[in-house]
């Protein structure tokens, strides 16, 4: 057995570079890092007067000050206990009604059309609808959430329960599951990703339409907070409250991601 | 049990409505004990035959049927998947006790006999992984441990082992034949290793191209246990070669159409 010279190898290309991802941990903090004190110098200096965008700092502090006051709980309770109670709803409704329709071929025939009739609406067109039939205090708006939330919910279920493996709905037939069975170790555990996949979109959806609803009719909650503040031009205030959006947007998100680990721990690690 | 195929034909409708025959007239008999395996060339209907034999199909003529006292509580047939059909969702001991939770057993019992399976089966130390953590050997484990926990009087399989690599597959053939020799079901094996067929069954049904009849019942003149030397056997050869001859020109007719 004989090997060329070292210097007479030609070494192989590294063709592989181009698919290699690096994971860039530092600059991902320093980009957020750089953009907030980007932000604070530009309004410390004076280029944008304090009216159109207040600093980091005071924001922060208008946040601290309106805490102790307790201004800012009653406004997060408010809006907390709508956005709760409509996300809970339209859940709990929308998994029902997509389970029912895509198990059942009778329920897929008539309820199909008339939620892709009633699916493109936006939602918010229907507020002033809501108003007249519920009144203008809670119901309305926890409503509007509900029906927001509904249909990604529905809809998501269904293809989750009808993409279940026809292989696995066979096996569980083969060893003599009947329809319940079917529906409750196979087509629901199979839809569970979907489900996640859904109640995330009608997390975001959820919020957007709090907000939506708080400005149109309401006198408490996180978007009334935005909209008077614009209306006595305190900037710093409505910047409070979209900074506390942002956090509910992100805590919810989180949340959401923390069960679906615990409820599918078989996607755990793949 | 004797498991019974009289005059069994079974016709399905395509996309556009045109009907296809998978398999026309086929009779046999599966002795109660007895490892038979069925070979033919793609598309010939041995699915089709392990799905009628299950219950999952109604056959289109003739009768699928057994023949002799079910014991109590015992379900006629459970099925091994080629793709092993696991629920991802269920660790090794939920799948292994997916039939017996379907038969009716409490909770207690099924534990205790799916763990009983799960030693039977090598599977010991995994019982809380979940599919996606095994390997496919390990995989179809579980799939003979869970059809094997209902105690059924057929086994039926379907390729067990064709997703396997080769060596895995000679090794859970064996583990399968000592198995069976404790276990004594009746099994149908589908296969379309002709190898295979021959070395672990008593008698190998030869089926013909769509539609699939039955070209011969060829039998096995081997003794038990069936041990890796009797590859060179001229029992052995003799019995693949006759095989062979069979399905060959058919096998050939299905690559030039390209039928899968």
């Amino acid at each position: 057995m004989s090997v060329a010279p070292i210097a007479a190898v030609q070494p192989v290309v590294d063709r592989g570079r181009v698919l290699r991802r690096r994971p860039h941990r530092v600059a991902r903090v320093l980009g957020l890092l750089a953009l907030l004190l980007a932000w604070e110098l530009l309004t410390r200096t004076g280029w944008v007067p304090a009216l159109f965008l207040p600093a980091p700092s005071a924001v922060l502090a208008a946040g601290v000050e309106m805490l102790r006051s307790g201004e800012l709980l009653v406004h997060v309770a408010t809006s907390l206990r709508r956005i709760l109670l409509g996300f809970a709803l339209g859940a709990v409704g929308g998994v029902a009604v997509g389970l029912a329709v895509g198990v059942f071929s009778l329920a897929d025939a008539v309820g199909t059309p008339i939620i892709a009739a009633t699916f493109p609406v936006p939602k918010i067109a229907l507020l002033p609808l809501l108003i007249l039939w519920l009144g203008i205090g809670e119901a309305s708006k926890v409503a509007v959430i509900t029906l927001g939330v509904f249909f990604p919910m529905a809809i998501n279920t269904y293809a989750g329960v009808r993409h279940a493996d026809p292989l696995l709905l066979r096996a569980a037939v083969s060893f003599g599951a009947g329809r319940v069975s079917l529906i409750r170790k196979v087509m629901l555990p199979s839809a569970l990703p979907m489900i996640f996949a859904g109640l995330k979109l009608g997390a975001g959806t959820a919020l957007l339409l709090l907000v939506a609803a708080e400005m149109i009719a309401a006198s408490s909650g996180v978007g009334y907070l935005i909209l008077n503040a614009q209306n006595l031009m305190e900037t710093t205030t409505l910047m409070v409250g979209i900074v506390l959006l942002s956090i509910l947007g992100l805590l919810s998100h989180w949340l959401l991601v923390r069960l679906e680990r615990l409820a599918l721990p078989w996607k755990a690690e793949s | 049990m004797r498991v019974i195929v009289d005059g069994v034909g079974q016709t399905f409708r395509d996309r556009s409505g045109h009907a296809v025959e998978a398999l026309t007239g086929v009779t046999f008999a599966v002795e109660a004990e007895e490892l038979m395996a069925v070979v033919g060339p793609s598309g010939c209907g041995k699915s089709t035959l392990l799905n009628l034999l299950a219950g999952l199909l109604t056959p289109t003529t003739g009768r699928v049927g057994f023949e002799g006292a079910l014991p109590a509580g015992r379900p006629a047939t459970a099925m091994v998947f080629q793709e092993f059909a696991l629920f991802p969702w269920r660790t090794v001991l939920g799948n292994v006790e997916l039939g017996l939770e379907e038969a009716g057993y409490a909770k207690a019992e099924r534990r205790r006999i799916a763990r009983r399976w799960v030693e039977q089966t090598g599977l010991g130390g995994f019982e809380t992984k979940y599919p996606h953590q095994l390997s496919g050997g390990m995989r179809q484990r579980v799939g003979i441990a869970r059809a094997l926990a209902v105690d059924p009087a057929v086994l039926l399989m379907d390729e067990p082992f064709s997703a396997l690599d080769a060596q895995t597959r000679q090794l859970m053939q064996e583990e399968l034949l000592a198995l069976w020799t404790r276990t004594r079901q009746t099994i149908v094996y589908v296969t379309h290793n002709i190898h295979e067929a021959v070395w672990m069954a008593d008698r190998v049904i030869v089926l013909s191209r769509r539609p699939g009849r039955v070209v011969e019942i060829v039998g096995v003149k081997l003794s038990r246990p069936r041990t890796e030397t009797m590859l060179g056997d001229p029992a052995f050869l003799h019995a693949v070669e006759r095989i062979w001859s069979l399905i060959r020109s058919e096998a050939q007719d299905a690559l030039r159409e390209g039928a899968a």
